[in-house]
């Protein structure tokens, strides 16, 4: 049905997850997250994550680094980068807070070193983000130096990114607020970009309501796994009370029942890491996407205020030359000041118009191959277990015909 | 309690019926058809049901039961909600559907929309059964067409009469509809012809002996009627097909009240002690007064057709005079009422059945009325206190009673251990199901949620590759949607296997019931014995005090003479007491086999077609993601 060939990943940012193919000729950059390991104590205990790079870019001290970093180091790489380069979508992070009696559950655990993972690399593969110093500085500093980088950033200017970074993590209420103006009267108009932004808030929507349903399906695997192992124990009991030909078959029966049991809990397991993270990424990215919309409104913001200032000021310079003020050389100054800043800010709103609009068609692209394959993941999976099924229950037929008639 | 039962009926009477054979008897086909007659569905499960209120000793049985029931209910509810919501965004769907080879499985899946049936069109439509997904299905198709079985003729004549406000209320919205075609199809043919063996007679060959319950009338009893109007009841036309020479003809109807079935089901249990007697439906006090009228009428009239369809199928039972003369005798039920409330209320420890006094013995100890209704007379009231105090030693063990043979002991505490596993294993098969259900809903509610971002990403779609994601997303969405629907499919199939657990907790009930004849037997045995004792005692006593006096003591002899009659008497009825014990027991033994060989064929005709059910719908499932797969393998990652 579906005829269209994908198209290859675009330009520089392809998004694919973690391609660990280094080829010797072009330059590469390739990360891995692994090993985690449990550290500290109590309230005081974390996670720490083995990172290693595998590089050929002369910017890197050299071609493999293994470095530790924890949860809050990769936070503080994607502050920064949301600081840095406004306008470009920031690969999303996990979530932070989780429900205190997973955070050390292997599956927890495991979901998210594929995600740091992922996050990591979606860095190392962008064209501009790769060049960050920032991630050069996470991927190659000491413990120590990435400690006192990160507790610098939290002593100095935490406040204000603290401040985007939970709205760009997923306090949408607020941004919706301020990105579609209910309270700010200067707005972007732009019938094109508010469509780009409707969209994006349904999606998120839309994406949010897959997910859960997503989701609940592993929660339902591994119920359904659960009973069928249930129904097994009990299908096993009957049989020893019957004994002979019927109690082999209604044991036969409960081994199978028990053996997809466990089938199920596997495909609930792939199901959730293949398919269900994969569409949460996609709404994290969606709420990245918000982050950076919200950016664009107060680059926006800046530059009509700025506009609306300067303007002000030329009619007070207007003034002065008038009455010839003493002041004139200074107010001259400090408009010439304001212009500068006014064509700044200016500046900074269309590089970010103009990074968003190739960070569109690229964050398009990537989701396209991100879901196809959780896609794909998701029918082989589903595909290998209705055959396993299948097959179990299939290979059950001729033994309870050779059975019933003994 | 009477909705729980509906949900309970709705999920597990999901019955097929079987064309290709007319001819022979089985009990499939005399299943009321839940896909032509929505009315049909509702009754209560009456084994269990009419237990509650009768045998304290399953209380605990029954209360899991009715646990399980109210959860079987939930979980109907949650289903019908949900289709309700699947069906409203399907056509949602279908009109953003956007290459048609999709159109016709949605249509198809109107054809289990609920309001599309009420029409009462979906049935006749052949084309709705047909199921797309598989046009080269290994499994053969079974025609749905009811038009060669003169009982469902007959009983949909009758379901047309029922207004059609009946079903809307009742109907559920099951998706038996849909399933017209399982995994069972030819194969699963032969399994049910075992399959439901326990209501067939393994042995009947080419004899059968079809009843239909139809047309409720209702009627005013002119009798002792008080005050008009307020004793009116109902009755229903018993109609009975059959080829048993006893019967002397083919076809019968009369008409029956619920009365009479009670009559037949008292006159079966006295006659036909320590056989499994199909349980009769309850007498639902309750319900009689909590339900809507017609339809408890309609509840009522399926529960008496499906215990009478059981009855014809007890190999015992076909055959016995007073299930004919219920089924053949034009007028009134010729059957005479056997016992009285005193005596019901006492139940076993007072019923001396006639056999046990021979004519002459009746004549000269009791009188015969004393017999058939022995709680009127003197001696037998003395004789209830006799066994209720023997029976209350007996419990307390002061006196050992005639113990029972190890071995039968033994045999006992294995069917006690069957009906516990039975019953636990029973629980956990509907646990299994609303598992499956549940899995099948929530594949459906992911379908629809794709479905939705399909539809919005091809309407906001500015670049190719939100064109493609839409394209692979709609497919996905598809196929999960496809695979829910063949989820519920599966669930109405397996639920039709799994019933046969719930049917057999309802055997043995009825088991339970022929062992209760048996150890009321042996109590009669022993409160005999003890009488005789007392009696030579007595006679002793009165021969030793007689001895004394020289050429005896005239009213002594005579009293003597009257005690050795009595005991002769006793000794008589102790001996055929014994003998109807050890009938009895024989009868518990046959019984014990036929079930044993019933239970057999009908737990691997469950297993088998609960197995081939769910390997041929995995394999369904397994062809619509696999096609998924191929077309998505160009994402998969190449490492």
């Amino acid at each position: 049905m579906i005829t269209t060939q994908r198209s290859p990943t675009g330009g520089g940012g392809g998004g694919s997850q973690s391609p660990r193919s280094p080829s010797s000729q072009p330059p590469f950059l390739s990360v891995s997250v692994t090993d985690p390991a449990k550290m500290g104590n109590g309230v005081q205990a974390y996670i720490s994550y083995k990172v290693i790079t595998k590089t050929n870019l002369p910017e890197y001290q050299g071609s493999e680094k293994i470095v530790i970093r924890r949860y809050t180091d990769f936070v503080w790489l994607c502050d920064r980068l949301f600081e840095k380069y406004k306008g470009i979508f920031i690969p999303p992070l996990p979530e932070k807070s989780t429900v205190e009696k997973f955070r050390f559950s292997a599956e927890f655990i495991e979901m998210r070193r594929q995600a740091l993972d992922t996050f990591v690399n979606r860095i190392a593969l962008h064209h501009e983000l790769q060049q960050s110093e920032d991630l050069r500085t996470f991927l190659q500093a000491d413990e120590q130096t990435m400690e006192r980088a990160r507790s610098q950033d939290t002593g100095i200017f935490k406040k204000k990114p603290s401040d985007l970074m939970s709205i760009f993590r997923g306090v949408q209420s607020k941004v919706t607020d301020v990105v579609l103006g209910k309270e700010k009267p200067v707005e972007e108009s732009n019938s094109e970009y508010d469509k780009f932004k409707k969209y994006i808030f349904e999606l998120e929507d839309h994406l949010a309501e897959a997910q859960k349903h997503a989701y609940r399906l592993v929660k339902r695997h591994r119920e359904l796994g659960q009973s069928l192992a249930d129904f097994g124990k009990a299908i096993k009991l009957l049989g020893a009370c019957e004994g002979d030909a019927l109690g082999t078959a209604f044991s036969e029966l409960g081994a199978k029942s028990e053996m997809l049991s466990i089938k199920l809990q596997r495909e609930a397991h792939h199901l959730l890491m293949n398919f269900e993270e994969p569409l949460k990424d996609y709404v994290r990215a969606v709420q990245s996407i918000k982050g950076t919309i919200t950016e664009r409104a107060n680059a926006f913001r800046q530059q009509c205020e700025l506009t609306e200032t300067i303007k002000l000021k030329e009619i007070d310079l207007n003034k002065m030359r008038l009455i010839r003020s003493e002041k004139m050389l200074d107010a001259e100054h400090e408009y010439e000041e304001l212009k500068v800043a006014g064509q700044e800010a200016t500046r900074r709103f269309e590089t970010i118009v103009k990074l968003m609009n190739e960070e569109i068609v690229r964050f398009q692209d990537q989701k396209t191959q991100d879901m196809g394959r959780a896609f794909h993941e998701f029918a082989k999976g589903q595909a290998r277990l209705a055959n396993a099924i299948a097959d179990a229950w299939r290979s059950l037929i001729p033994k309870l015909d050779s059975l019933s008639v003994s | 309690m009477y909705s729980s039962a509906r949900g309970r009926e709705n999920l597990y009477i999901l019955k097929e019926r079987n064309p290709r054979q007319p001819q022979s008897f089985r009990a499939a086909d005399l299943i009321p058809e839940t896909s032509s007659s929505a009315t049909k569905t509702v009754h209560p499960h009456p084994q269990i049901l009419s237990l509650s209120s009768t045998n304290p000793q399953y209380q605990s049985l029954y209360l899991q039961i009715f646990r399980s029931i109210v959860q079987s209910d939930k979980s109907m509810m949650g289903l019908e909600n949900h289709e309700a919501q699947l069906y409203a965004s399907r056509e949602e769907m279908e009109s953003l559907v956007l290459d048609d080879d999709d159109n016709n499985n949605n249509n198809n899946g109107n054809g289990t929309n609920p309001s599309s049936r009420s029409n009462g069109g979906a049935n006749g439509d052949g084309s709705q059964h047909h199921h797309p997904l598989s046009p080269s299905s290994p499994f053969a198709e079974i025609s749905t067409t009811d038009d060669d079985d003169p009982l469902l003729s007959s009983s949909s004549s009758s379901r047309h009469q029922n207004p059609s406000s009946f079903n809307s209320f009742l109907e559920p919205p099951s998706y038996a509809d849909a399933v017209f075609r399982s995994f069972d199809g030819d194969r699963g043919k032969q399994i049910n012809g075992h399959g439901v063996a326990s209501t067939s007679s393994p042995s009947s060959g080419s004899d059968y002996l079809k009843v239909s319950v139809t047309d409720p009338q209702k009627e005013q009893d002119m009798n002792n009627s008080l005050v008009p109007g307020g004793n009116s009841f109902v009755t229903y036309l018993i109609t009975t097909w059959t080829n048993l020479p006893e019967f002397n003809g083919t076809e019968f109807t009369v008409r029956r009240r619920f009365k009479d079935v009670v009559t037949l089901s008292d006159r079966l249990s006295d006659s036909y002690r320590g056989y499994f007697i199909p349980l009769r439906p309850d007498k639902s006090v309750v319900e009689s007064q909590v339900m809507q009228k017609q339809e408890f009428v309609e509840q009522r009239r399926m529960a008496l057709e499906k215990y009478l369809r059981k009855l014809a199928a007890h190999p015992v039972m076909r055959r016995s005079e007073e299930l004919r003369a219920f089924l053949q005798a034009q007028g009134k039920l010729p059957l005479m009422k056997t016992t009285d409330l005193a005596s019901r209320m006492l139940d076993g420890a007072v019923k001396l059945p006639k056999q046990l006094f021979g004519e002459s013995v009746l004549s000269a100890a009791v009188d015969p009325d004393d017999v058939a209704q022995p709680a009127k007379g003197g001696r037998d009231l003395l004789r209830i206190f006799k066994e209720l105090r023997q029976s209350v030693t007996e419990f307390y063990g002061t006196k050992p009673p005639v113990v029972e043979e190890d071995t039968e002991f033994l045999e006992k505490k294995k069917l006690e251990d069957f009906e516990r596993e039975l019953s636990n294993v029973s629980q956990q098969a509907e646990s299994l199901v609303k598992a499956q259900q549940d899995v099948g809903e929530t594949l459906g509610q992911l379908g629809l949620a794709f479905v939705k971002l399909t539809k919005f990403e091809t309407e906001e779609a500015m670049f190719n590759s939100q064109k493609v994601r839409a394209a692979d997303m709609k497919n996905v969405a598809t196929s999960a949607v496809k695979a829910s629907r063949l989820y519920r499919e599966l669930n109405a199939q397996a639920v039709r296997h799994l019933d046969k657990l719930h049917e057999y907790l309802g055997v043995m009930l009825t088991v339970n019931n022929a062992y209760a004849d048996r150890s009321n037997a042996l109590l009669t045995v022993q409160t005999l014995l003890s009488e005789l004792s007392n009696l030579s005692f007595r006679v002793e006593k009165l021969e030793a005090a007689a001895s004394k006096i020289f050429g005896g003591d005239r009213s002594r002899v005579r009293k003597i003479e009257e005690l050795k009659e009595t005991m002769r008497v006793t000794d008589e009825a102790k001996n055929r007491a014994v003998r109807e014990y050890e009938r009895i027991k024989e009868n518990n033994k046959k019984e014990l086999e036929r079930l044993d060989k019933e239970r057999h064929d009908d737990f691997f005709g469950m297993l088998k077609g609960f197995v081939v059910n769910q390997a041929g719908y995995a394999e369904k499932m397994a062809g619509v993601w696999e096609a998924v797969a191929n077309e998505t393998s160009g994402y998969a990652k190449s490492s």
